[in-house]
């Protein structure tokens, strides 16, 4: 009797164990399906942003011939000399056949306003060359660009398209005579944005992100540091600790519009700060980042051993000594790994920035905490928002900067982790 | 083993209230065993509490950990150079009484601690008493073996670099040296000073937890079950390094083993359940126990 229910007991055990074994798999299953869907999404989405994105490296640029005469450029008054009409000039000799108003006005469009602009810095910075004729690289227009990298098609018919017939023509005898080609884009990392997609440029959202971050993260880590030894290893455990325990779980859930629009109210509104500085944005970014810090932060420092603690009370270290020499470089990956997590929500964060004036059109490029700016996840906005086709490409290499911003700081996050993490 | 367990679930009430398992044995030896309910008024500390030059005293302690009266009046004295262990079974309050003499329950939530410790005649509870440089003194050995994650020189270095004990960097390699030698580790790690102190097996980890403490020149040191998470060997170790270690320092160990107990120390305090039942010279509690906890505890009855 004894041996026969052992047996039965066995056997189905036996059954059981199969049935277990196909529920192992099919979660292992499960899961590496999950893993490969997620890093499909990711190749996904990094294929099409590098593949719009990777033309706007590169910009047309078109040789022009100027003759700078002394009769138009007085070398009292360089300021105000008619640099457009010198690039036009240039132009119609280039094409002494076109005529008419209409396609002269095509002809002038060929290159970008911009060029105008290039050619006055280059004179006021050496007026010599006045009398002589130079020739000099000037940047296409957006749309003589776009039909260089083939974004714009030649078969369609030519209303549908917005580089006509003879612009074509020009276009074709200019690669003939070589005198049009596609170099490399430094006015994308050199300048700031503009209405004109050839000549804006990411480093003024770029300088906005760093000086921002830059506020954030020295305001958030010290405080948020701080805050979390505090609570964890000082404070006394009484109601007062516990709401502002509660508040601080809670702040760390709240939109951060709303961070916005305290941001507004407090800094711009009471203290008087500009607006749309990237002292401010890092005053409101500081606020939002730092539950996040204080939360992982007290997280680590509580998964630090209490024989740790114990071990330096006992030979005689201070409370102080003993969280400073002990507890908080054992805590230390874990609040970085918390800061990370911050600094990289913060990176990404346009909400709370529309509310305190980041969202403005800035042409020139931050040089400091109180100029006015932009961030580059709010560049990527206003140009995604943009209705040149030009500012397509440009919206994607922005979100390609955007990326490997966030990838370099998080670079430099790890690597600090690692340095500090130690066994025990 | 099952009466203890009992035991223990019980509630401080008055009286202990004996299982009726327990009473049945208990009928069984009655001859022998006269009473084996204990009364409140039959805890009373029986043997030689007091000692003639004592190192530290303790009078009338009592440790409550919020509601739970953990230690009741506890009265005893720990001499000059001796070894005292304290026994009993779990939960009776042996390690926390441990914690008060260097005052380690302070960072303790919600732990109460009255009554008179003293060192060297100097109330350690009193206003002008600074708790780290008492812990300088009073130097405490734990449970599990608990090195700081760092070289087995900055473990031992440690301690007198807080307290400012070496003036010169040659000064302190000599305190690390004669501490890891003190603490019988020096021949075993000379070479690896600067290797991890948690990369060394857990005997040589309780040693230099050992040096470490030793190394502030400590007058007592408190160590509480130091061999209960080790094996015999690295056990028996650490038992004659506290035979050498006596010749100069107050050593108060707890230990659940009352053959460790009898082997190290010279005196030895049976605890139960809070309160301190019966002190005295280490041979005499086990070979003839005046009270008949002790006598319960140490043949076996219980624990």
């Amino acid at each position: 009797m004894q041996k026969n229910n052992s047996v039965i007991g066995q056997e189905r055990i036996q059954k059981k164990l199969k049935q277990r074994y196909r529920a192992e798999k099919r979660f292992r299953r499960l899961g590496l399906f999950a893993v490969i869907t997620a890093l499909s999404f990711l190749a996904i989405l990094l294929i099409s942003i590098s593949s719009k994105g990777y033309t706007a490296f590169q910009q047309t640029y078109i040789k022009l011939e100027i003759p700078l005469s002394h009769e138009i450029l007085d070398v009292k008054n360089l300021a105000n000399a008619d640099y457009p009409g010198l690039v036009k000039a240039s132009l119609r000799q280039m094409f002494p056949d076109v005529k008419g108003r209409r396609d002269k006005r095509k002809l002038y469009g060929l290159v970008s306003t911009g060029a105008a602009f290039e050619l006055q810095d280059r004179i006021i910075e050496d007026p010599t060359l006045i009398g002589e004729k130079i020739s000099m690289w000037v940047p296409a227009s957006s749309d003589v660009d776009m039909f260089m990298k083939g974004q714009i098609p030649k078969n369609v018919s030519e209303n549908e398209r917005r580089i006509k017939d003879n612009e074509i023509e020009w276009i074709d005898w200019l690669q003939q005579e070589e005198r049009i080609e596609k170099r490399f884009n430094t006015v994308f990392f050199t300048a700031g944005d503009s209405r004109d997609p050839e000549l804006s440029g990411i480093r003024g959202a770029l300088s906005g992100s760093i000086f921002t971050l830059f506020i954030t993260l020295l305001l958030s880590f010290p405080i948020g540091a701080a805050t979390a030894v505090y609570l964890e290893e000082f404070a006394p455990k009484n109601k007062w600790t516990d709401l502002i325990e509660v508040n601080i779980n809670n702040l760390a859930a709240v939109p951060s519009i709303v961070f916005g629009l305290l941001g507004l109210a407090v800094f711009i509104n009471f203290f008087g700060l500009p607006r749309s500085v990237p002292l401010v944005g890092g005053l409101v970014l500081t606020l939002m980042t730092l539950p996040t810090i204080i939360i992982a932060g007290r997280a680590a420092l509580k998964a630090v051993p209490p024989s740790i603690r114990e071990a330096a009370l006992g030979v005689g270290a201070s409370p102080m000594q003993t969280v400073l020499h002990h507890v908080l470089p054992l805590a230390m990956p874990g609040m970085l790994t918390g800061t990370i997590i911050g600094m990289a929500q913060a990176l990404g964060e346009t909400a709370p920035l529309l509310m305190i004036g980041m969202v403005a059109f800035i042409v020139d490029v931050p040089g400091s905490f109180t100029d006015p700016s932009t961030v580059l996840p709010v560049q990527i906005f206003l140009w995604a928002d943009s209705p040149e086709r030009g500012f397509m490409e440009r919206t994607s290499a922005a979100i390609m900067v955007l990326l490997v911003f966030l990838i370099t700081m998080n670079a430099v996050a790890i690597f600090l982790r690692k340095r500090f993490e130690r066994r025990w | 083993m099952e009466s203890i367990m009992d035991i223990e679930g019980a509630t401080l009430a008055d009286n202990i209230s004996m299982t009726l398992e327990q009473q049945a044995m208990a009928s069984d030896q009655e001859a022998i065993k006269k009473k084996t309910i204990v009364s409140r008024e039959d805890r009373r500390t029986v043997g030689e509490i007091y000692t003639e030059d004592p190192r530290m005293t303790c009078r009338n302690v009592n440790v409550h950990y919020g509601d739970n009266h953990a230690i009741i009046d506890a009265n005893i004295d720990i001499g000059r150079n001796e070894v005292l262990a304290m026994i009993g079974p779990s939960g009776c309050g042996k390690s926390t009484f441990l914690r008060c003499l260097n005052r380690m329950n302070d960072t303790v939530e919600g732990c109460r601690v009255t009554g008179e410790i003293t060192l060297d005649g100097q109330d350690i509870h009193g206003k002008n008493i600074d708790v780290v440089p008492l812990r300088a003194q009073i130097g405490m050995v734990f449970q599990k073996p608990n090195p700081f994650p760092k070289s087995i020189f900055d473990n031992v270095a440690y301690g007198p670099k807080i307290h400012g004990l070496a003036s010169n960097k040659s000064d302190l390699e000599e305190i690390v040296e004669t501490s890891l030698q003190k603490a019988g580790l020096w021949e075993e790690v000379k070479d690896r000073l600067n290797l991890p102190g948690t990369g060394l097996s857990g005997g040589q980890q309780q040693r230099l937890c050992i040096a470490r403490a030793i190394a502030v020149s400590p007058e007592v040191i408190l160590m509480d079950e130091p061999c209960s998470a080790l094996d015999p060997i690295a056990t028996a170790r650490i038992e004659e390094l506290i035979a050498e270690l006596r010749k100069q320092y107050s050593i108060v160990i707890v230990t659940h083993s009352m053959q460790q107990a009898a082997r190290v120390s010279g005196r030895t305090a049976y605890f139960h359940l809070g309160d301190l039942i019966e002190v005295g010279e280490t041979e005499r509690v086990f070979t003839n126990p005046r009270h008949q906890l002790t006598e319960d505890y140490i043949t076996g009855r219980f624990g």
